[in-house]
């Protein structure tokens, strides 16, 4: 098992930085840093070459990727633009930790990521926990009761709810729980932020303002996996060692929970993991719509201002998330299942 | 020599399957006794009803689409099929039980093997967990696992298909069940393997007076094992009687098809197997008539219009035919 | 038969009288009239239909003129007689919007999947039939793209395109560039489930007995690949490409919302809605018109896309 994780983990080492290479050359035209940077005060030509060549901008794309990678304070840079490299570099590079510092506020990136962190973190694990309680629910139940109108109404549900964008579902309940309940005095849900600046950030708070938020990113999902379960649990509920478990005269729960359920279920460990980018995604348009300080919310406003270090900086960091968490996966799934033995 | 108690009785037994090409008329009137401590064959072709008539005394036909239209299957005096599905719980595994025919698909592959033997001892006999895996042990070894104290913490899928068999007899045998149903269990291994799991529950029944049912498609295993055959064909029986009446007297011509078609060490080597000619029967239309007409070569007028009755023939030998086949004449 | 025990279990339904006595089908025949029993795959089909006639049919009640004009004096207005959907932020009538923005949705939504399908095919089919390295490197290609969560690459690629294309004139009508752009990145991000499929598909059929029989009687390698590997995996191929109509369509709208998508004037389903959340309170007419729009052209072709694979499931017993 050590020997397959060392394995994948070296798999994912190319992976990681063919991304990082593509990334940063799509990011080269995102926008002008300089313009992003200084504002209006760099008008002068002088200044802007003299910011450029701070920033390395006048070297060589590779080279710049180079620097971004591995860092600069091995290397001297020629500052006053005399041909001489006199200055010595300061950047230490991804590999060391440093993702540089945002343009648009000159934070170091790692911190302005770390800010938002714990947000989206918040949101995610919340949705993920109300995606797997629901959808195991309306799906076991769902099979059991299987052409039941109860199965009916909630098949149809589900293809709805599949069906249906992220943002519309969210405009929807943002316009019939917070809008309209206000309007006819009901207590209504709030649509912006984390909590009440006049209530401060309590538990509470947070909480009461995560219930739109968590319904919208969790919604698709909870009607994709409750389908997916309800044939998982259909199909194993006739396989033959369902049937074993009856003849021997075990009672119906435990057929249900323990024998169809183990089986069927197996496999959303591997789809949680495959569809983590989707749940991201679906993150950063649920965090624009109520203003969700978060992650999504971060990247949406820095690809804006073209503000390549915070962008490159989330990408990655997603990007290594997304191959641990794959590789996590499939440890558990072998855990769970076994038939499969890594080796 | 059948003054043993009764200890199943089957009466006229219906199951049909409602699909969506119609519905397929599975079993159409089985009745058949089974007394104490006796061994009987139920032999016929694929899809003639032989499992469905045992998965419905079970109570393990799928509703839907399967429905058990009429019938009574009396145990020790009890309509099982008048039973709640809570009631029937404690009668499947623990007086009646059954093995199925596939050992590689009707063990759970994600429970362990000493887990999926304990379950009936732990819901049936209330055994604490201890006493439990002693007991699994033991049926291990009775069943003739090596090293059963390790093996019971394998999965199935680490298992041979010998031994998933074994193992599934273990299960079976958990609660000394009064009436064992063996369906197919040896069809999916292979003949070495094949005589010891025959073997083996020939032991296992002897020792625990146990009533078995043996489904099998192949009328040469029958022969060592069973007191009694019946000979089933588009969910009818068509032929009843001792295992030696059977070989030397047949009097169905579907029985003398069957035994036509078996290889036999007493015949010459080079001549051809027979096989039946003619396809299945369709079960997707009531039987009407003989269903067995299309395919007899002693087919008359009659056999297309009636369906023939379950009529004694011999002593303790019925079977379902207007042809005589001892005098070459219909009977009157 | 060689003995007692034949042994198909689905002799019963072979033997039916009915399916004895009906013709060979063909199996595109096959596939319509299983389409056709399809309930919900019909409903998307007429749905889908309708949506189109919409988009395309509108456009000769309404001109595209009408549907860019602005009026700042007719600003966010309800639904009235004049203006059935009310009118926008600055004063464009919403109805006539929603007819030539869908006709731009409706064609990013089929470009981008045909952009889609260009690349996944080919990525899939070369990686399927020729293997070894160049497999696992398209492979390793295509993973990587899928690592990235797809909205933050095409937001990413729109910015990054956003500003060198010009606005385009096809037959008189004038487009925003960011279509085009639009259309490119999503087509270029879609493509590795896509090509995934057609590749484990190329995997299976390449080791089918019929293209070792086409390759020992020295069919070319093209042919192989177009003649006998292709028509035999086009069923997924279709089935993927029709949900991805539905993907572009959510994606074109997810960008647009996100205020990276198709610039104005040009309007699409999701361009209408940038912004809309702001006036969640005050002009649900904004939001709801073109976002209803989009849920159901989704959910018709999705209702059609389940219906093609099962209608063209081989496996499939319904006849
Ligand atoms: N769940 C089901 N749904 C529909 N039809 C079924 C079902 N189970 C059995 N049948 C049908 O009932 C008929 C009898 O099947 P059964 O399994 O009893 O045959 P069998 O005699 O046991 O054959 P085999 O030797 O192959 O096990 C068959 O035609 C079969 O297709
Ligand atoms: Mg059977």
């Amino acid at each position: 098992m050590t020997r397959y994780i060392l394995r994948r983990l070296l798999q994912a080492i190319p992976l990681l930085f063919v991304i990082s290479l593509v990334l940063f050359f799509l990011m080269q035209n995102m926008g002008d840093p300089i313009a992003t940077m200084g504002g209006r005060n760099v008008t002068r030509s002088a200044d802007r070459e003299r910011l450029k060549r701070q920033l390395g901008l006048d070297k060589p794309i590779i080279v710049q990727y180079l620097y971004w990678l591995a860092g600069n304070d091995w290397a001297k840079a020629d500052l006053d633009g005399d041909g001489i490299a006199e200055t010595p570099g300061t950047r230490r590079g991804v590999l060391r930790g440093d993702f540089g510092l945002s343009l648009v506020n000159k934070k170091p990136v790692t911190q302005v990521i770390w800010e938002r962190l714990p947000n989206t973190l918040l949101l995610m694990l919340t949705a993920e926990a109300m995606i797997l309680i629901f959808a195991l629910l309306i799906g076991i139940y769902s099979a059991l009761k299987q052409y039941s109108t109860f199965d009916n109404i909630i098949t149809t549900i589900t293809f709805l709810f599949y069906s249906m964008p992220v943002f519309f579902f969210a405009l929807v309940t943002m316009y019939i729980f917070a809008v309209n309940f206000k309007k006819w005095g009901l207590p209504y849900l709030p649509t912006v932020g984390m909590f009440e600046p006049t209530a401060g950030k309590t538990p509470l708070q947070v909480a009461w303002h995560m219930v739109l938020p968590t319904a919208t990113l969790s919604f698709g999902f909870i009607a994709g996996y409750s389908r997916y379960i309800r044939s998982a649990m259909l199909e194993a509920m006739g396989q033959d060692y369902v049937r074993t478990a009856k003849a021997k005269g075990l009672p119906k729960p435990e057929i249900v929970y323990i024998h169809a359920l183990k089986n069927a279920a197996l496999p959303i460990v591997t789809i949680i993991a495959l569809d983590l980018p989707f749940l991201l995604g679906g993150a950063i348009v649920t965090e624009r719509i109520f203003g969700w300080p978060g992650m999504g919310r971060l990247f949406l406003d820095h690809v804006s201002r073209g503000d390549t270090p915070v962008v490159m900086g989330i990408l990655m960091m997603i990007a290594v998330a997304v191959v641990i968490f794959q590789l996590i996966a499939d440890i558990l799934y072998a855990w769970l299942d076994p038939r499969i033995r890594y080796t | 020599m059948n003054r043993r108690q009764v200890i199943l009785d089957l009466k006229d037994l219906r199951t049909r399957f409602h699909i969506a090409e119609g519905t397929v008329y599975a079993v159409n009137g089985v009745s058949l006794t089974l007394h104490e401590c006796e061994t009987i064959a139920i032999v016929g072709e694929s899809g003639c009803g032989k499992s469905v008539t045992m998965l419905s005394v079970m109570g393990l036909i799928p509703v839907p689409p399967g429905e058990i239209v009429s019938g009574q299957a009396f145990y020790r005096g009890r309509d099982l099929l008048a039973l709640s599905e809570a009631e029937m719980e404690h009668i499947r595994g623990k007086e009646l039980a059954m093995v199925f025919q596939d050992p590689m698909t009707a063990l759970n592959p994600v429970l362990t093997i000493g887990r999926q033997i304990s379950e009936p001892l732990r819901v049936h006999l209330n055994m604490d967990h201890a006493t439990a895996q002693q007991r699994v042990i033991e049926l291990l070894e009775q069943v003739g696992i090596p090293d059963p104290k390790n093996r019971m913490n394998d999965y199935p899928h680490q298992f041979s298909g010998g031994m998933r068999q074994r193992a599934m007899l273990a299960m079976a045998l958990a609660c000394a069940p009064s009436v064992l149903i063996a369906d197919e269990p040896t069809t999916a291994l292979d003949v070495t393997i094949q005589a010891q799991i025959i073997e083996l529950v020939t032991r296992l029944r002897d020792a625990l007076c146990m009533a078995v049912i043996w489904i099998t498609h192949d009328l040469g295993v029958v022969a060592g094992l069973a007191e009694r055959v019946i000979v089933m064909y588009a969910g009818l029986v068509v032929e009843e009687a001792s295992v030696d009446e059977l070989y030397d007297d047949p009097r169905h011509p579907y029985t003398l098809a069957l035994l036509a078609a078996l290889p036999r060490i007493d015949r010459r080597r080079d001549r051809r197997l027979k096989s039946i000619p003619g396809a299945p029967p369709n079960l997707l239309v009531m039987p009407h008539g003989c269903p067995f007409a299309p395919r007899c070569e002693f087919v008359f007028d009659r056999c297309r219009a009636e369906t023939p009755p379950l009529l004694p023939v011999a002593i303790e030998h019925r079977a379902r035919c207007w042809y005589d086949v001892v005098n070459g004449k219909p009977f009157e | 038969m060689e003995s007692i025990a034949p042994p198909s279990k689905g002799s019963i339904a072979n033997l039916s009288p009915d399916v004895l006595e009906t013709p060979p089908l063909s199996l595109g025949q096959l596939t319509w009239r299983r389409f056709r029993r399809h309930k919900m795959a019909n409903f998307g089909a007429i749905m889908l239909i309708l949506l189109v006639l919409y988009a395309f049919g509108g456009a000769f009640v309404f001109s595209e003129a009408y549907a860019n004009k602005t009026e700042t004096g007719a600003r966010l207005q309800a639904p009235s007689r004049e203006h059935p959907f009310g009118t926008d932020t600055v004063g464009r009538d919403i109805l006539a919007r929603t007819i030539y923005g869908g006709q731009i949705s409706i064609l990013i939504g089929l470009t981008a999947m045909l952009v889609e399908l260009v690349i996944g095919v080919t990525v899939g089919a070369i990686s399927g039939f020729f293997g070894g390295l160049i497999d696992s490197l398209l492979m390793r290609i295509t993973e990587a793209v899928i690592v990235i969560p797809q909205i933050f690459l095409l937001l990413v690629m729109a910015k990054y395109f956003a500003a060198s294309i010009p606005n385009i004139t096809i037959l008189g009508r004038t487009f925003s560039g960011s279509v085009v752009v639009i259309i490119l990145v999503i087509g270029v991000t879609t493509w590795p489930y896509l090509a995934r499929i057609v590749r484990s598909q190329f995997l299976s059929i390449k080791e089918n007995d019929f293209i070792l029989a086409a390759r020992a009687t020295g069919t070319s390698t093209t042919e192989i690949i177009f003649r006998h590997i292709l028509p035999n995996s086009i069923a997924p191929i279709i089935v993927s490409g029709t949900l991805s109509v539905a993907s572009a369509i959510t994606l074109e709208a997810y960008i647009s919302f996100l205020g990276l998508g198709v610039r104005p004037p040009t309007a699409t389903w999701g361009n209408m809605l940038e912004g809309a959340y702001n006036y969640i309170e005050t002009a649900w007419w904004l939001w709801f018109f073109p976002g209803a729009l989009i849920a159901l052209i989704v959910l018709s072709i999705n209702f059609v896309g389940d219906g093609l694979r099962d209608a063209l499931d081989p496996h499939s017993r319904a006849i």
